[in-house]
């Protein structure tokens, strides 16, 4: 019978302290949202852990949800923004320890096999800056325009913008290749 | 969706993996707990059916009497029905299967040593901008729930910060050690990990509040932090909070003569690696694989290679060719760089600037106290001549002890008493103040060397380590050498102090018992203390019409691009007075039943062909400060049988290759290892090798129990 309801009324009944509503609006959504956090961050790993905090943070996030928007535009919101504070709280942190790690790894990696790991995937999306690489990730998830300006709360001349630079990038990244 | 993005689309649907069913369970678990939390406060009496609080029913009635049609009656009876399932904690109870959240308690210790959270990863609290924190709970309530939700199977997929794994500390802490290697969370050990679990908890006692107040700093120190006392005796030092990280890489691979015949590495004089081999097999646990770097343990014994004659380059190469302990059909091509030995009387006057780790963590009787010893055993190797200053490094960096005379002893061991361990670690601000004051004590034709002593954190301060390294290699051209001895384990960051060492012209020990400091600030002190030459580069090129393919055992992270030879410019290791490099190729002579690749039919004629050499060995150094570096060269040739240093250095190579699981020695094992390392002691006026042959027993008796 939930099933029937939409995620807005479900979204409205959890802001309400309706648990049951809350669980089945997770349950839905969780797949696609664990699947829209690895598209932010590349790993796997990140990716879960990324979602934990999200899972963590969403109860008391309900309250703004306001039904002005989509529910999945809303908890795209959320999750960006999450992914965004966990970039900014890391970017730090990184590069003081892992950093060096990085760099010794990198130093020394004269073994070309290495190199080959990094899959074009990886490599593409981490040639892109963070703006690009959010747009492109909500957009790859079939995500409209418009959908994806509300979402990162940017005029949709921006997305558009946005995506039309990332795909500069990543042809410019297919030639270089191809000259290779 | 375009055309021209599909392709990623295509690549990225691909790439998405499923969400762990495991992980999925938990995180959706957490967010109903901590939904049902955020409903109410869960210190208030438990309601019942009779005692249920009014605001509730009231609400129902209310609901009731604006009811009108029957199917809306029935939607709204079973919203509230399933509201009552959740909201409540009966409600819980029922819906909770049977199986689901056993919960490991784990009781808050309040008297806590080592708060680290300002570089744990996101908290919710953090999370989520619109906020309250409640009350911490009173110390008696303080009851953090630590352990899985669930214990699903371990995914070895990923690493699940969530979960605790108490009863396999030992063994999950060395894995997660080998993870982290690869992993980009090298220094985020399973501390914070376990940290993150206890904050996450904690926010379960988070109410919310409509974009109104926010985290108030008051709030901070109340934050639970659970950390395992520090450790006090050696058995238990490997635990969950093993921090430490590795430097290392992949082992060289075999390489074919033809393809390649060109191999260049920078030398290696660091001797840490032998001793963490050392301290992690005295507390009977094999050393992570990440952990053992050949070339250092082989460099760690002094050997008595033939000493270069005076007036010659002040080293001397030695190469020996004969055949493979382990593997009768190649050939060890064993290369030595001995270094001469100045008289004491004639060393450069000497400038010490002790740099000490003063962090909180340094509070542990194999850290400072060791150091303190370790530094009194150094100072009656000073003469009149040279000066020591004393830098101490925590949350800030302080003076300690001025440029003061080597004579002046009590003065000097005074200073080195009067150190405290407390506080974070600000590693970048005592180096700066450490180069300054190192500047300050230098005149010409004096050596200035900073010694960095430290247990390896670096987290605080150390905001960009491109500038670090910047500012160490800029400080390097000033004459200023930087050397970093390693205390303690369990947080040891040896990737950190080998780059530090690297980069400062310095060379990296780990000290972990006072014999060690014995030999490092004693024994071997000229060594450590005065370099004789420096950018000293090695290069091989083997000959393919006699070498069919070739491997160098050791030096994966010291390779260097072949181009990089002939580049002053490039870095590489130093060579200090009286030390003996010692570097060892496996080499398949063409022909040999041992090649692993078949010939190429068509392969260009070249001179080589007519010669017997195998190859043709070069040698780049510097004289200390000077910028354009000198060449010696050498032929290799096949020469017989090899000498008792040789046959050790084999030896420990071996030891070294079992230590890392390499596959290159066949039905070589310990028992082999041991004979030849036992029947190669020489002289051993130090006992050092000796002490390898009974490492190796335990290593060999080790491999046997796991």
């Amino acid at each position: 019978m939930r099933m029937m309801t939409s995620d807005e009324d479900l979204a409205d009944a959890a802001a309400a302290g309706d648990g049951a509503a809350f669980a089945s609006l997770l349950d839905r959504h969780y797949d696609r949202l664990f699947a829209f956090c690895f598209r932010l961050t590349g790993s796997r790993t990140e990716a879960e852990d990324l979602t934990q905090d999200i899972c963590a943070a969403l109860p008391a996030k309900l309250a703004s949800y306001g039904r002005r928007a989509k529910v999945t535009t809303w908890l795209y919101r959320v999750a960006v923004n999450a992914a965004h504070d966990r970039r900014r709280k890391r970017a730090t942190y990184a590069k003081a320890t892992n950093g060096w790690g990085d760099w010794e790894v990198n130093r020394t990696a004269a073994i070309a096999e290495t190199r080959d790991k990094l899959d074009w995937l990886t490599a593409a999306m981490n040639a892109l800056s963070e703006d690009l690489r959010d747009t492109l990730a909500l957009v790859l998830d079939d995500m409209t325009h418009a959908e994806v300006a509300e979402v990162l709360q940017i005029p949709e001349g921006t997305v558009s913008w946005r995506i039309s630079e990332a795909k500069k990038a990543l042809r410019a990244m297919k030639e270089q290749e191809d000259m290779v | 969706m375009t055309d021209d993005l599909n392709d990623l689309k295509a690549l990225m649907d691909q790439a998405t993996p499923r969400a762990d069913a495991a992980r999925r369970a938990e995180n959706i678990a957490l967010a109903k707990e901590t939904f049902a939390a955020l409903q109410g406060s869960r210190d208030e009496v438990r309601p019942t059916a009779v005692t249920g609080p009014k605001g509730l029913w009231t609400g129902v009635k209310t609901m009731l009497n604006t009811i009108t049609s029957p199917a809306g009656l029935t939607t709204t009876t079973t919203l509230v029905a399933c509201g009552f399932l959740f909201i409540t904690p009966q409600g819980q109870d029922l819906l909770r299967p049977p199986s689901a959240p056993q919960i490991t308690m784990t009781e808050f210790d309040s008297t806590i040593p080592q708060p680290r959270i300002e570089n744990g990863p996101l908290t919710a609290e953090e999370l989520s901008e619109s906020v309250v924190i409640q009350e911490a709970p009173k110390e008696g309530e303080g009851q953090l729930l630590l352990g899985p939700l669930e214990t699903p199977e371990q995914d070895s997929g990923f690493m699940d910060r969530s979960r605790a794994e108490p009863e396999e500390l030992p063994q999950i802490a060395s894995d997660a050690l080998g993870t982290q290697m690869e992993d980009a969370e090298i220094a985020e050990g399973v501390m914070d990990r376990q940290t993150t679990t206890a904050e996450r908890r904690h926010t379960l006692g988070v109410a919310p509040s409509e974009n109104t107040a926010t985290v108030t700093p008051s709030v901070a120190p109340e934050r639970l932090v659970v950390a395992p006392p520090a450790p006090t005796d050696d058995v238990a030092i490997t635990s969950a909070q093993n921090t430490e990280s590795f430097a290392n890489a992949d082992t060289n691979p075999l390489r074919i003569a033809a393809e390649e015949p060109v191999s260049t590495f920078s030398i290696d004089v660091d001797t840490a690696a032998y001793a963490v081999v050392r301290s992690s097999l005295a507390r009977g646990q094999l050393p992570p694989a990440q952990a053992v770097r050949i070339e250092e343990m082989i460099n760690y014994f002094p050997y008595d290679y033939p000493v270069p004659d005076a007036g010659e380059a002040p080293f001397r190469p030695t190469v020996t060719t004969f055949q493979t302990p382990w593997n009768a059909d190649t050939l060890l091509v064993h290369i030595a760089l001995q270094g001469r030995m100045p008289e004491i009387a004639e060393r450069p006057a000497l400038n010490l600037v002790f740099l000490i780790d003063t962090s909180g963590s340094m509070d542990d009787p194999a850290k400072l106290p060791l150091l303190k010893q370790s530094f009194s055993l150094m100072l009656d190797q000073m003469r009149p001549q040279d000066q020591v200053a004393i830098v101490e490094y925590a949350g800030s960096a302080g003076q300690v002890l001025a440029p003061t005379a080597a004579t002046e002893r009590t003065t000097i061991l005074q200073a080195i008493q009067s150190l405290g361990a407390g506080g974070s670690t600000n590693g970048q601000g005592g180096l700066a103040q450490a180069y300054s004051l190192a500047e300050t004590m230098a005149a010409h034709g004096e050596v200035s060397r900073i010694i960095l002593a430290t247990d390896g954190d670096f987290n605080v301060g150390l905001n960009d380590p491109e500038a670090l390294k910047a500012f160490i290699a800029d400080k390097r051209a000033t004459g200023t050498y930087l050397s970093v001895l390693g205390f303690g384990r369990g947080n040891l960051d040896d990737a950190t102090m080998q780059v530090l060492a690297q980069n400062g012209n310095g060379t990296a020990a780990y000290i972990d018992t006072l014999s060690e400091a014995q030999k490092v600030l004693v024994d071997q002190l000229s060594g450590a203390l005065f370099p004789i030459a420096s950018d000293v580069k090695v290069q091989v090129e083997f000959n393919p019409a006699r070498i069919a393919e070739y491997r160098l055992i050791g030096y994966e992270t010291r390779a260097l691009r072949r181009k990089d030879f002939n580049n002053d410019t490039v870095d590489a290791g130093e060579l200090g007075a009286g030390h003996a490099v010692t570097a060892i190729y496996e080499v398949t002579p063409v022909g040999s039943p041992a090649q692993r690749s078949d010939p190429l039919r068509y392969a260009p004629n070249t001179v080589a062909e007519t010669s017997d050499e195998l190859g043709f060995l070069k040698l780049r150094y510097k004289e200390p400060g000077a910028d354009v570096s000198r060449l010696i060269e050498l032929p290799i040739t096949a020469n017989g049988a090899p000498g008792t240093e040789a046959n050790f250095a084999t030896a420990i190579a071996g030891f070294g290759q079992l230590l890392r699981g390499d596959t290159h020695l066949g039905d070589w094992g310990y028992a082999d290892a041991i004979a030849l390392a036992a029947a190669n002691r020489g002289e051993d006026a130090f006992g050092y090798r000796t002490e390898a042959v009974q490492l190796m027993r335990l290593a060999e008796s080790l491999s046997r129990a796991e």
